[in-house]
């Protein structure tokens, strides 16, 4: 037996360098290509561990080559795993520092604080991700819904689209006769948290379940992620649902403008950034908590979006760490800004990067 | 006899009707992953990671995904196999009507209902933060190997339990002691069925995400040492990519369960036509 | 080394190996006993008659009741498609293909294994979902009025018990329809020819010698099936459109299970969040446990 069980691993073992074999010796991208090496990014050696946020995945992967291209010493691996995940990672010391779709809560300071031994842990606002209301109806190639309209639609106390309270502020729209079918997360997500947060603050009275990562409205149908949720307005004509920009993007679904008060307001960096300018900074000293302005009426400032932090230690990160870590977000929360708008996000205001690079640079 | 005859037709038919609709579903998948995956299953998706790929480059691939699932699923195969194998002749050959044998079986079956994530979770709290080892294949190996155990134990107990007990009672009465029985002729006897049993434990794990999300933690770099440091996997590679706005990665996504399903189906064939020449023999 | 303490030996290895299974299963137990307990303690609601899931609130309110009933639901729903599907592909494999086809047409259906559990839930969101749809839209207005579940008080029919119920019936096939014909090959030839020497069908000797002879084998290999339709995780989640009520309308949106629910949560859970999950688990393991327990009671499998 011995040998058949041998003959079976032989067989195993044959399989494997086979597939590795056809593969050839595989190789990791060389470091070139894209991006301008910045020649005055303050580069450090060494690897470091994070993960986190998804909202921030595209913009990660976009940093860590643009970083590592002008310096090729370092490693950041970052892995999207989602902000909830990424603090507990961050709280067991397993990472250097954890992306987040909000800022620590008052329960997750403490373990993270302790984490950070001889200082606390700081949130670093560092990418603000516009969240659309994504909607599939072949026709109507413009939409504007005021805060109340949303909230309704996403609790099903509005269930067609051509119902008058949306004709109203669509005037010359042709709207379908078709069923509203609403679709939200079905996973824990800081984007439910985000868009629900917006409700509670600009559409209160119509609105009335608060804010979560999960999802507590009736009706509407549930999917996995950004990319279920998108999918599935995809194939539903009449669908709807918030998510990212960049998803709706990516698919070509229309997203609708929204009208705070001010006027409708299409989806644009630019908006996006006109409404976290509106934003208040609520942390102590170097820990940068925003406090969005939901409601905010300022003329052409597009007011849904999550602010997605990086969360590290103001002192105490490990010195093999923190090194990596310093220079490396100086990158994101400087040059890196650029490279944003493309994949749908918005830089932070002007005013807010300069206090976040005083802070990383305070970091020790 | 004519009903009799017509009632033989029909469930002919019917059992036939029945193999056809087992097959739908696997063409339609194959079918949906090859029109998906064909976009980006090239040579520089085999041979590259993705280091350094930027948020929208269309470049990039999954290589560093393949050595992390064939060393993950290996080492766990290594581990589960003669774990699984020894138990089940424990319970078959040994274990009879005892308390212990009756307690262990039922224990396995339990742990066919342990789900995945909680497999992962459990490496996670005692590898990894008790033990303080660090994030490595290995331990992803560690979670997988608790997800493999009960299926093999099972498959390999059902196939064990089919050698009829003539051949075991001939071999003793010729004086063959019975772990030399067990070993030179029930385990040949049932080699086929133990070998199905191994390949179903073997896919199982293959395509498992939530396990490896907590224990070898994810890369995008080559990192061929499933000992020392993160690993990526095949399923945690087609997960991160499938929930992305870029159609490149949504594109890579799919030509990583293409691949992932070919190397699966090349363990299959590999193993069975291994089967098959000894049994030739 | 004598022959006795050869054998003696040998069999000691294998019990150590079981030992270590039943070690490692005890271990998983209490660590999740050990994590389950401050998360219940905190738990302001009856975790067991409570539908609902919010864990992480400051008075954390969740509860198991919606999630037994969906994980129930849809992998009964799973068995009853899947196996008589198993076992007709069984037979046809082992008795009624051509002999020399037998092992290759095995071999597809065990493929179907083969394909990773991503791949069935991104296949069933992308393809299947809408087909399934249709054929849940048509069930429901030829039938609704009569069979309840099959009505949808929405008029929608997407990710529902049914899809995964489906999704999950794929899944499984191979591994009982494996099993099963690897039972049934074994199935002495001379058996069958005796009864159809006898003037028996085809079909009258598959009932009279194949399937009682399959009898065991088949409950032993529905069950491994179950337990894998019970603990499936990332293609339920991907596929159930999720809310934590109890609704017999299996056609309709919603539904949620123990494995997929711990999988949508658990990224984003705090420490009371992890700790319900794990509890969770933790009651998942006791109905697996209930499950085989009655099915053994069923099977009273005949020992060697």
């Amino acid at each position: 037996m011995k040998n058949h069980l041998h003959h079976a691993t032989v067989g195993l073992s044959a399989a494997a360098v086979a597939v590795l074999a056809l593969s050839g010796c595989g190789s990791d991208n060389a470091a070139s290509a894209g991006g301008q090496p910045s020649a005055k990014a303050n580069c450090a050696t060494g690897s470091i561990m994070a993960s986190g946020s998804s909202a921030q995945a595209n913009a990660m992967s976009e940093w860590v080559k643009g970083y590592t291209a002008s310096c090729s010493g370092a490693t950041i691996n970052y892995q999207a795993v989602g902000s909830g995940a990424g603090i507990q990672a961050f709280i067991q010391g397993s990472t250097a520092f954890a992306g987040s779709d909000s800022a620590l809560k008052d329960e997750e300071h403490g373990p993270a604080d302790a984490r950070c031994k001889s200082g606390k842990a700081i949130d670093l606002p560092m990418v603000a991700g516009p969240i659309a209301v994504a909607y599939n109806l072949p026709g109507v190639d413009s939409l504007t819904l005021t805060p109340s309209l949303i909230a309704k639609i996403f609790s099903g106390k509005v269930t067609t689209w051509d119902d008058p309270a949306i004709a109203a502020v669509n005037s010359g729209a042709k709207l379908p006769s078709k069923a509203i079918q609403s679709f939200h997360r079905s996973d824990s997500s800081g984007t439910s948290d985000n868009f629900t947060k917006y409700l509670t603050a600009a559409a209160g009275s119509d609105w009335t379940y608060g804010h979560a990562k999960e999802w507590k409205a009736p009706g509407g149908q549930g999917a996995k992620g950004s990319d279920g949720v998108t999918t599935s307005v995809k194939q539903t004509e009449g669908g709807v649902a918030y998510v990212e920009y960049s998803f709706a993007k990516n698919a070509s679904l229309g997203v609708a403008k929204v009208d705070n008060g001010a006027g409708a307001v299409e989806l644009t960096p630019d908006a996006v950034g006109k409404a976290v300018e509106a934003a208040t900074v609520v942390g102590v000293g170097n820990d940068l908590a925003l406090k969005l302005d939901y409601t905010t009426k300022v003329p052409g400032a597009y007011p849904i979006a999550l602010v997605t932090y990086e969360i590290t230690c103001e002192k105490g990160l490990s010195s093999d760490q923190l090194a990596v870590v310093k220079s490396f977000l100086a990158y994101t929360a400087g040059d890196g800004q650029q490279t944003l708008t493309d994949l749908g996000y918005a830089p932070i205001p002007a005013s807010l990067q300069a206090k976040v690079t005083a802070a990383i640079a305070a970091l020790s | 006899m004519r009903r009799r005859k017509l009632t033989n037709r029909v469930m002919g038919v019917l059992i036939a009707v029945t193999f056809v609709l087992a097959l739908l579903p696997l063409f339609s998948v194959l079918w949906l992953t090859v029109k998906n995956g064909s976009k980006r299953f090239d040579a520089e998706f085999l041979t590259h990671s993705m280091k350094g790929i930027g948020a929208t480059d269309a470049a990039g691939g999954a290589y560093h995904a393949i050595v992390g699932t064939l060393e993950q699923v290996g080492l766990a195969t290594l581990m589960a196999v003669p774990l699984a194998l020894l138990t089940a002749v424990y319970l078959v050959e040994y274990g009879g009507i005892s308390r212990f044998a009756k307690i262990v079986s039922y224990v396995v079956d339990v742990m066919t209902g342990v789900p995945s994530i909680v497999a992962g979770l459990f490496v996670f709290a005692f590898w990894i933060l008790a033990l303080h080892q660090p994030f490595s294949g290995f331990a992803g190996a560690l979670a997988l190997t608790i997800l493999m155990v009960p299926i093999v134990v099972r498959g390999c107990e059902e196939m064990l339990r089919l050698v009829p007990s003539e051949l075991r009672e001939a071999s003793y009465a010729l004086g063959i002691p019975r772990w030399k029985t067990i070993l030179r002729i029930v385990l040949p006897t049932a080699l086929p069925g133990l070998v199905t049993a191994i390949m179903l434990g073997v896919a199982r794990i293959t395509g498992e995400t939530a396990p490896l999300l907590l224990t070898v933690f994810g890369a995008d770099a080559i990192n061929n040492d499933p000992f020392h440091g993160p690993q990526s996997g095949l399923p945690l590679f087609v997960f991160d990519q499938a929930a992305r706005p870029n159609q490149v990665a949504v594109d890579r996504a799919w030509a990583g369960a293409l691949t992932l399903i070919l190397i699966v189906m090349a363990l299959n064939v590999v193993a069975r036509l291994a089967v098959r020449r000894r049994a030739a023999h | 080394m004598t022959t006795r303490t050869a054998d003696r030996a040998f069999r000691l290895t294998t019990q150590a190996a079981a030992g270590v299974v039943l070690v490692v299963v005890l271990a998983i137990g209490a660590f999740l006993v050990n994590r389950a307990v401050p998360a219940l303690r905190a738990d302001t609601a009856n975790f067991l008659t409570e539908t609902s899931w919010f864990p992480d609130q400051a008075k954390p309110v969740f509860g198991i009741a919606a999630l037994a009933f969906g994980t129930l639901v849809s992998s009964m729903l799973a068995l009853l498609l899947a196996v008589p599907v198993a076992v007709g592909t069984a037979l046809f494999v082992a008795h009624y293909a051509p002999r020399r086809l037998a092992r290759l047409l095995g071999f597809l259906v065990d493929l179907l294994a083969a394909v990773p559990s991503v791949v069935y839930g991104l296949w069933g969101l992308y393809f299947l979902k809408t087909h399934v749809n249709d054929v849940a839209g048509w069930l429901d207005r030829h039938f609704g009025s009569v069979l309840t579940p099959l009505h949808s008080s929405t008029g929608t029919y997407g990710g529902s018990l049914f899809l995964a119920g489906i999704v999950l019936a794929i899944m499984i096939l191979p591994i009982i329809s494996a099993i099963v014909r690897e039972v049934f090959l074994q199935v002495p030839r001379a058996n069958i020819e005796a009864a159809l020497a006898l003037g028996a069908t085809r079909w009258e000797a598959m009932r009279l010698a194949v399937l009682p002879y399959g009898r065991p084998g088949i409950v032993s290999a529905s069950m491994l099936g179950l337990g894998r339709a019970l603990g499936e995780t990332i293609a339920v989640a991907l596929l159930l459109s999720t809310s934590y009520d109890i609704s017999w309308h299996i056609t309709q949106p919603g539904g949620a299970t123990f494995a997929a629910n711990i999988a949508l949560k658990f990224n984003e859970a705090g420490g009371t969040g992890r700790g319900a999950l794990i509890a969770s688990g933790l009651v998942l393991f006791v109905i697996t446990l209930l499950v085989n327990g009655v099915a053994r009671a069923v099977v009273r499998r005949p020992t060697l």
